[in-house]
């Protein structure tokens, strides 16, 4: 645990969202743990590359296991991870860059496996520890200093693209409501198949949306963020694509499908016809 | 003259028969006591294209497709085009004569083969009617060929009988039309049934079952020529409860799909070729720096990127030994024949665990499609791939010290972070100096556990020494012993090991005056590790797409060998 550990040396900047999604975090782990009497060995952390990947150093208290692995690839790791023991209580937690950009290749497949694992992504719309470059969130004409004449391209809005991707379990939250996020984050580690809790996660340093998103009615700022309505029909895809056509960003569950196995399920479902053979077997079957 | 190797070549176009009829050779030769291996190479595409196999058939173990064709069997005109040089000049062409007449051709005879399988009653019976006429070009008894057709076509069906029937009556037809030509090559020397149970199995085949018999439990791969008949018997072989083969959606979730379930705890494996290869490199370097055992399979083919993706080539060894950036370098074991393919994945699969991290077995494109008879493996020779796991309580310090450390695995005390950033011991990111003097130094000083003493030696006394590695020891190996019988001084070597060499044959190779070393690859890969070990070492390099052909050898390895005693004497 780092908080004693004089070699480590990462810090997040002051009043940084992640500060807020590792406390969501260790609140939901340790929820869990005490409703259903799980062991701490058994939840594993992997964590992407970038100033959120550094949560799994960060976390304090009793540690899961983790894997600090490679850019964009915590998602296979996670993969990897679960499909070796499934009983384990596997959490992916990368940023906006990690997963969305070099790690974008790898959401469409497990949406598709629907594998069992919760990913709890920190979006800042930023690179924030290469210093301040553009990230598939960060709007569209905006400064940057890898957009020096504005971004290029538009924003990514991630949630529709979960949506399309085929992810069974989909929630947005906000890094200032730790709480209300651990409940989310708790619901995503429930479901039996894939979940993403999305969460707005500002960079106080390159690109701080704190006041945007939580507004501030004193001086007359709306907050972007909303809270979904509690009539909103969780299953219903069309539902949730609605939604989301709403400006600004809403906050709680938007998509959950409970029918669709996942994919360890699926793969249990193929040991009655698997006929596994001893290795003597096999190589009967190459004698002559 | 009685002969003792016999070397066809069937050639035509993909979906002719061509690979069955080479297949169907080797094995009803070895049913009844020959050795027989298969080369084949295939064209990058779905249906047609041209295609050929070859079979050779020895009453002695061979390890190479053999240098000279003694009959081509032509199924068109661009095959027959294509190969006639090959053939050696007292050989035979056989051709298929309803496609094409060659012209002025004194040494072939045309067969309508598939005219004369009709005329059995089964249209696909036309490779029994080529195997009929080879029967008599080289004068085997026919019944070793009908009790082949026996066993292959009894598969407890009411229409057995009759399929056996129409095969045998087209081994007759074919036996009977070649024998109305002039042709014959002598007489097949009768075969030595050896007395150990034997398996015809193919290179990748080998592979499966060793790493499975090491204990391999999850296996995750991505299609690739040609690798792929490995992620096929995986999938079809490794299931049930607790094991895993599943097709990933790419090499780089193939790499770190095994990198997430060696770090929980299984056996895990992939397998790839060359592009596959390029593309983990990053996770080959996070699996070396967080200490994860897991195994990559490289069945090389040619050349860079897509290169020549069903040629045969050895031009991988630089880019597996050091595939990442930031000081690595890889334990790599590489087969050199079949039944290697079977020993060197188990040991492989053994070697990752011993010593915590990546290894690479490296096979090829004509070890991974040649069917070979090979003495059945014995498993009690085999080692279980075992972890040194950690089983004490938590507050672990994973990485502690220089040396290997028993391993946390997920779901038991012992929490860590397995780290790809340089780390302290307890897997905490760092940036101190100290640690990563100690953390490179731990991570290198661990390849030592996998010293093993085993190689291959003959003739040590000699002071020039020809040391092949991979596929192209069959080839070399059979100039050698040509050589050996000519008298010239060379010496024999050859390991699996590549990296780390067995120790004893560092020493002995760096007492040589000279290493030659046969390799398929432009750059001389492996002799330029041997002299960057202080080896005098000089590659015979060829970068066709073909393995090696012996003849070749025996003149290159003498021409240098003259060279080296001459400059010896002359100081």
């Amino acid at each position: 645990m780092s908080k004693k550990n004089p070699e480590y040396d990462f810090k997040w900047c002051p009043g940084c969202g992640d500060f807020g999604v590792r406390r969501a975090l260790e609140l939901a782990m340790i929820d869990r743990l005490e409703e259903t009497g799980d062991r701490m060995e058994n939840n594993v952390v992997v964590a992407g590359i970038g100033c959120s990947g550094n949560l799994v150093h960060l976390l304090e208290g009793n540690q899961p296991y983790g894997i600090h692995g490679i850019h964009g690839r915590s998602l296979p790791i996670a993969m990897g991870v679960k499909m070796a023991q499934p009983n384990l209580n596997v959490v992916v937690v990368a940023g906006d860059g990690d997963f969305l950009s070099i790690g974008g290749e790898h959401i469409g497949p497990q949406a598709a496996r629907n594998l069992n694992i919760c990913a709890v992504i920190m979006d800042n719309g930023v690179y924030g520890l290469t210093k301040g470059q553009s990230s598939p969130t960060t709007l569209q004409g905006k400064i940057t200093s890898s957009t020096p004449f504005g971004k290029l391209e538009t924003k990514t809005n991630p949630l529709e693209l979960y949506l399309t991707l085929g992810v069974s379990f989909i929630a947005s939250g906000f890094s200032g409501q730790p709480r209300p996020l651990s409940q989310l984050i708790r619901r995503g580690m429930e479901h039996k198949g894939f979940s993403i809790v999305h969460v707005q996660s500002p960079c106080t340093t390159y690109n701080d949306t704190f006041m945007e998103l939580k507004g501030d009615l004193a001086n007359g700022i709306q907050p972007t963020i909303w809270d979904i309505p509690e009539d909103h029909d969780i299953s219903d895809r069309e539902a949730a694509h609605g939604l989301l056509q709403q400006p600004g960003v809403p906050i709680g569950v938007i998509y959950h499908d409970t029918v669709r196995p996942s994919l360890d399920q699926n793969v249990v479902g193929t040991w009655e016809k698997a006929r596994p053979k001893t290795v003597e077997q096999l190589m009967g079957a190459f004698e002559f | 003259m009685q002969m003792r190797d016999f070397v066809v070549r069937f050639a035509g176009e993909g979906g002719q028969g061509v690979v069955t009829s080479a297949e169907g050779l080797a094995q009803s030769s070895t049913q009844v006591g020959y050795h027989a291996l298969t080369f084949a190479t295939f064209p990058s595409q779905i249906l047609g294209g041209p295609t050929w196999t070859q079979a050779r058939i020895s009453v002695d173990p061979v390890l190479a497709p053999g240098d000279d064709v003694d009959v081509l069997v032509a199924f068109n005109q661009d095959a027959y085009d294509a190969h006639r040089q090959e053939v050696r000049e007292d050989g035979v062409v056989v051709y298929n004569s309803a496609e094409f007449e060659p012209e002025g051709d004194s040494r072939s005879y045309g067969l309508p083969f598939e005219e004369l399988a009709r005329s059995t009653g089964n249209n696909r019976a036309a490779n029994m009617v080529i195997m009929g006429a080879l029967a008599h070009l080289i004068n085997m008894p026919q019944e070793n060929l009908i009790s082949f057709v026996e066993e292959r076509f009894n598969r407890g069906r009411a229409e057995d009988a009759q399929v056996i029937k129409s095969n045998i009556e087209a081994l007759n037809l074919g036996r009977s039309h070649m024998a109305a030509s002039d042709f014959s090559l002598g007489e097949l020397a009768p075969p030595v049934m050896p007395s150990y149970q034997q398996l015809m199995i193919k290179g990748n085949e080998a592979v499966c079952i060793g790493a499975m018999a090491a204990g391999l439990d999850f296996y995750v791969g991505y299609p690739i020529s040609p690798a792929t008949p490995i992620l096929l018997y995986m999938e079809r072989n490794l299931v049930g409860k607790d094991r895993l083969a599943y097709q990933v959606s790419s090499e780089i979730e193939a790499i770190t799909g095994i990198i997430g379930a060696g770090y929980a705890g299984k056996r895990a494996m992939t397998a790839t070729s060359g592009p596959g290869v390029s593309l983990m490199s990053e996770g080959l370097g996070l699996a070396w720096i967080a200490e994860i055992p897991l195994v990559v399979v490289n069945v090389q083919r040619g050349g860079p990127a897509t290169g020549l993706p069903t040629k045969t080539e050895q031009s991988d060894l630089f880019g597996c030994m050091y595939p990442a950036h930031g000081d690595v370098r890889l334990p790599i074991i590489a087969a050199g024949t079949v039944e290697e393919c079977f020993y060197g994945a188990a040991k492989a699969l053994e070697w990752a665990e011993r010593y915590q991290g990546p290894v690479i077995l490296l096979s090829e494109m004509s070890l991974a499609e040649r069917s070979q008879n090979i003495r059945k493996p014995d498993l009690s020779q085999v080692k279980q791939a075992k972890r040194l796991t950690y089983t004490g309580d938590n507050g672990y310090r994973r990485y502690a010290g220089n040396e290997l450390s028993p391993m946390p695995i997920p779901g038991s005390p012992g929490a860590y972070v397995a780290n790809g950033s340089e780390h302290d011991d307890m897997g905490d990111t760092t940036h101190l100096a100290e640690r990563h003097v100690q953390m490179t130094e731990r991570r290198f000083g661990k390849i030592k556990l996998l010293e093993e003493d085993d190689y291959e030696r003959d003739q040590p006394e000699n002071s020039i020494a020809v040391m092949s590695w991979g596929g192209s020891k069959g080839p070399s190996r059979e100039a050698y012993d040509k050589l050996k019988e000519s008298g010239l001084p060379v010496s024999w070597y050859y390991t699996m090991f590549l990296n780390p060499l067995p120790p004893k044959l560092l020493e002995e190779l760096k007492k040589k005056d000279l290493v030659i070393v046969p390799e398929l690859n432009y750059q001389g890969q492996f002799s330029s590790i041997l002299r960057s070990m202080g080896v005098k070492a000089e590659s015979i390099t060829q970068y066709t797409g073909l393995p090696f052909k012996a003849r070749t050898l025996v003149e290159k390895i003498t021409d240098m060998t003259n060279a080296c005693l001459k400059e010896t004497v002359g100081v």
